[in-house]
């Protein structure tokens, strides 16, 4: 098969798989929270919901679609634009399945990186949003994601340089063959569970989720950078946020829970999607959890946290792991 | 707050969350389930009747006058013993009753000399016009008892003289 082809095929799939699991992670996300606080959740429109997102979404293609008077037209516009290409494209490297069949760029040698960068970038679109709008809860909630995705990158990027140092590869593939599939306790969270925890917490705040999710906190900033959005500009500030749920999720099963990794993927490869698919699914749930659980943490905290505990922790596991691995400690390093 | 407690309590809050989904959801799915009203709770207006089947109701528009939000209208009409509604010389040819207007305070009751219009603790009146949402008497009139005509009644001359019964007469033996 011509390799654009296969691409393009590869993409067109992903895509689908994304948007669809975009549109049914929010129902996920309001009935797992309802049960969470003995409620129902959404269960009108079709059976037990499931139309719910088939219905958010017409309603929001047919609202009239506002821009204010003295807004910069052209970042106002490119801004929406900016959220959602990185949360789509962190797929890229994601190894789905085994073999390089289940994956879009196959394999290439600095995936953290690529990583990193593409997950650094979706903040451009949140604060430029939130300059565009000429609103100052647009401003304010601008601000404070780039402040807050800043501060919390360093910790996200050390935590992952570790996993990095653990597998001696930068290849989100090769990362994956490192825990060892296989055996559970192969897998980095076991390994690295400083790493581990430090990225579960710098992922959440790099997404802007509750309880980090001072940018957009409705008490005080009303809808935050989206405050001037509506109608199906706001449909894609929406969809970039929860596709990148996926995409986090996806990264973390990846980093620490052994990928697609699990018994029987030598026999049956497909059966590693599966595996991969739960893995996301429990990482979602667990993060949905999360919102339920949490208050929102406080602004000067929120940079506390970041600057004070978590990214001096995350050097020090760097710096312990490396001296483990060039001690040539058992099971640090390959 | 410390890494013990980030240990011991987190923990704690998560687990306490996730309890609740032993728990039966507390929602009441409105339409089709309703929660109990109080026998008292003033809802929607009904235009009682008599048990002979005569509306109570003698169109005197006293409710109208105690309405604070102006909702009532009332237009009264002369009875007749061939087309009688209700007892007395009068009934309400027109009951009209806003409820975009009705603030539900119950005067109306209060000032009714007949007891015709009660608040009873029945469905909430809902809309989607402002049309709709203007009760006329067919709306708010109950239905007559079981196996008794519905007015306009034939009557026999003088029966239904008075539009309110006097009072009994006072027994002087006790």
């Amino acid at each position: 098969m011509p390799v654009l082809l296969e691409a393009t095929l590869k993409s067109a799939v992903l895509l689908f798989v994304l948007l669809t699991g975009f549109a049914y992670l929010t129902v996920l996300e309001r009935k797992f929270i309802a049960r969470l606080q003995a409620r129902i959740g959404p269960n009108r429109a079709g059976p037990f919901g499931l139309l719910q997102p088939v219905a958010d979404g017409l309603k929001l293609i047919f609202k009239e679609s506002v821009t204010p008077a003295q807004a910069d037209k052209p970042l106002y516009f490119l801004a929406p634009v900016l959220v959602v290409v990185p949360a789509l494209i962190l797929f890229a490297v994601i190894p789905v399945g085994k073999g390089p069949t289940f994956q879009l760029a196959s394999d290439i040698n600095v995936g953290a990186l690529y990583v990193v960068g593409v997950m650094g970038v979706a903040v451009y679109g949140i604060t430029l949003a939130g300059w565009a709008s000429n609103n100052k809860y647009a401003a304010l909630g601008g601000l404070r994601a780039s402040a807050q995705v800043i501060s919390y990158e360093l910790g996200l990027g050390l935590s992952i340089v570790a996993v990095v140092l653990m597998a001696s590869s930068a290849s989100l593939a090769d990362i994956v063959e490192a825990q060892m599939p296989g055996n559970i306790l192969g897998w980095f969270i076991f390994r690295q569970p400083v790493a581990a925890a430090i990225f579960a917490v710098t992922a959440m705040a790099e997404l802007a989720r509750a309880p980090f999710d001072l940018v957009e906190a409705e008490q005080e900033l009303t809808a935050g950078f989206m405050t001037e959005y509506s109608g199906m500009k706001f449909a894609l500030f929406f969809m970039g946020e929860y596709v990148k749920m996926i995409a986090v999720s996806a990264l973390f099963t990846t980093f620490f829970l052994g990928g697609w990794s699990g018994p029987f993927v030598n026999e049956f490869p497909a059966l590693s999607v599966v595996y991969f698919a739960v893995k996301v699914l429990a990482c979602l749930l667990l993060m949905i959890w999360t919102r339920a659980t949490l208050p929102r943490i406080r602004y000067d905290r929120l940079m506390a946290l970041g600057w004070k505990v978590l990214t001096p922790v995350a050097i020090a596991n760097v710096i312990v792991t490396a001296l483990l691995i060039v001690l040539g400690v058992p099971g640090f390093g390959s | 707050m410390g890494l013990k407690d980030v240990l011991t309590r987190l923990p704690v809050g998560f687990l306490t969350v996730l309890k609740t989904l032993g728990r039966k959801p507390v929602t009441i799915q409105y339409p089709e389930q309703q929660k109990p009203m109080s026998a008292r709770f003033r809802g929607r207006h009904q235009l009682k009747r008599y048990e002979d089947g005569l509306e109570r109701c003698i169109g005197c528009a006293l409710c109208a006058a105690a309405c604070p939000a102006d909702a009532i209208y009332v237009e009264a009409a002369e009875n007749t013993n061939e087309a009688r509604y209700s007892p007395g010389e009068r009934y309400a040819k027109v009951y009209e009753i806003n409820m975009l207007r009705c603030i539900f305070c119950g005067y109306c009751e209060d000032a009714c000399p007949t007891n015709a219009i009660v608040l009873e603790p029945i469905e909430f009146p809902t809309g989607y016009t402002r049309e709709s949402m203007i009760y006329t008497k067919a709306m708010l009139l109950e239905p007559p008892p079981p196996g008794v005509p519905d007015t306009p009644q034939q009557t026999p001359p003088g029966k239904y003289d008075r539009a309110i019964l006097p009072f009994p007469p006072i027994d002087e033996s006790v």
